[in-house]
């Protein structure tokens, strides 16, 4: 890997100066940029980063939703959240394995937007709201396709507003040899409507079934999506899943993330 | 360069290291602790597995800056303070958990991180926990018996549930 400065700020004011450099770029749990950076993918001069920050690390209620700091560990959102927002728990204690929930960020994984990640699909199911060091950004806005989000150069996501579902389920299939999701799919049923969100399955990273939505939200039962069917078209295909695989595989995935949903 | 420090094994340290330097790096260069291995370089096997504060990490997945401060164990802190097994490495003899042994380190840093956390695992639940950590020699199976043997519990009882 190429050499750089690494910079340590303990606060979002000094990150976000240092992030102003030439050639910056954050660093959060580094569970993914470590590995690209080895294969010389990225090369930034200076790497800053954002675990030194007290203040975006944590889980705690907030007016009846659940904020999550954004350099908490898949490791801590396992833990604390459990109580609050079971799904959510779910989906960070099955993230890669525990030495990468020991360092990897739910801000880490949202700014790099993988097709494959599991945070995505929890964010934008829940509706939720990602704050960052200038504004809040809602979830329907945030993802912009493969590893591409609203986010501006420099900008840091400082925590994310988790609204607390009567019922959720992540569902996912796992890619055994990287642990990401081949597919996975987040059911959320709020009193306003059912929310349902793939990870893992289109091209163009994590999407809404609003089809599915408007059945389940009708009536939350596996039997309400059983006649559905996802189209192919611009699904992943590679050596583990064809397009049409996948496809199907989000609708099986949605009907027992209803079932299993608590 | 850049000077780091940090606790080892219970002892401080320091060394000059550069920004890409990566904590296995650090450990077996700087400091000459070779008993964390470096297997993949890519985070798949887990050879590197150290503790970070109690936690289970990467070694070749961090940089050393980054944990600048922080208590690091290594394979070499798991021994008792005469120089013996400890309990979990005892297991990993007892229960042959290891055949050439390269991946042993990590195996048994990731053990000793499960059963901090959860001291009386099922076997689902360790061969669940050792999903990072890759064995190409054993198939597993006497690695989970010495993890659960580590733990306390009658080994031929659990493993036939």
């Amino acid at each position: 890997m190429h050499n750089f400065d690494f910079v340590k700020p303990s606060s979002v004011a000094d990150a976000v100066r240092a992030l102003s450099a030439q050639g910056a770029q954050a660093l959060s749990g580094g569970q993914t940029l470590l590995p690209t950076m080895k294969q010389r993918l990225a090369a930034p001069a200076v790497l800053v980063s954002l675990t030194g920050i007290a203040d975006t690390k944590g889980v705690r209620l907030d007016k009846g939703a659940l904020s999550v700091g954004g350099a908490t560990a898949h490791a801590v959102v396992a833990k604390e959240a459990r109580k609050h927002y079971p799904a959510l728990a779910d989906l960070a204690g099955g993230i890669g394995d525990p030495a990468v929930r020991s360092r990897g960020t739910i801000g880490g994984s949202l700014a790099n937007n993988d097709p494959s990640a599991c945070y995505p699909a929890a964010v934008l199911a829940s509706g939720a709201t990602i704050l960052t060091d200038r504004r809040s950004i809602a979830a329907d806005d945030f993802f912009q396709g493969m590893f591409t989000t609203a986010l501006h150069d420099g900008e840091i996501i400082t925590g994310v507003v988790f609204p607390i579902p009567e019922k959720a389920a992540y569902v996912k299939f796992n890619q055994p040899a990287s642990r990401f999701a081949l597919t996975g799919v987040f059911v959320a049923k709020y009193g306003s409507g059912v929310r349902v969100a793939v990870t893992g399955a289109s091209a163009n990273g994590v999407f809404r079934w609003t089809e599915a939505e408007r059945a389940l939200s009708a009536s939350f039962t596996p039997a309400a999506i059983a006649g559905l069917s996802l189209p192919s078209d611009g699904m992943i295909a590679d050596l583990h899943g064809s397009a049409a695989y996948r496809a199907n595989l989000a609708r099986v995935l949605t009907g027992r993330g209803v079932a299993s949903a608590h | 360069m850049t000077n780091v420090t940090m606790t080892v094994n219970g002892k401080a340290v320091s060394g000059d290291v550069e920004g890409r330097t990566l904590l296995s790096s650090f450990l077996r260069e700087g400091l000459g602790l070779t008993g964390t291995h470096v297997g993949c370089d890519t985070s798949q096997c887990g050879a590197c597995v150290v503790h970070v504060d109690g936690k289970p990490v990467k070694s070749c997945t961090v940089f050393a800056l980054d944990v600048a401060g922080a208590a690091v164990k290594t394979i070499e802190g798991m021994a008792n303070a005469d120089g013996s097994l400890g309990v979990i490495q005892q297991a990993f003899q007892d229960h042959h958990g290891l055949q050439c042994g390269f991946c042993t380190p990590g195996m048994v840093m990731s053990a000793a991180a499960l059963l901090a956390d959860n001291p009386k695992p099922t076997e689902s639940e360790v061969r669940h926990y050792l999903e990072g950590n890759i064995c190409r020699c054993t198939g597993y199976h006497n690695i989970v018996k010495a993890v659960l043997a580590a733990s306390g519990q009658d080994v031929a009882a659990v493993a036939a549930e």
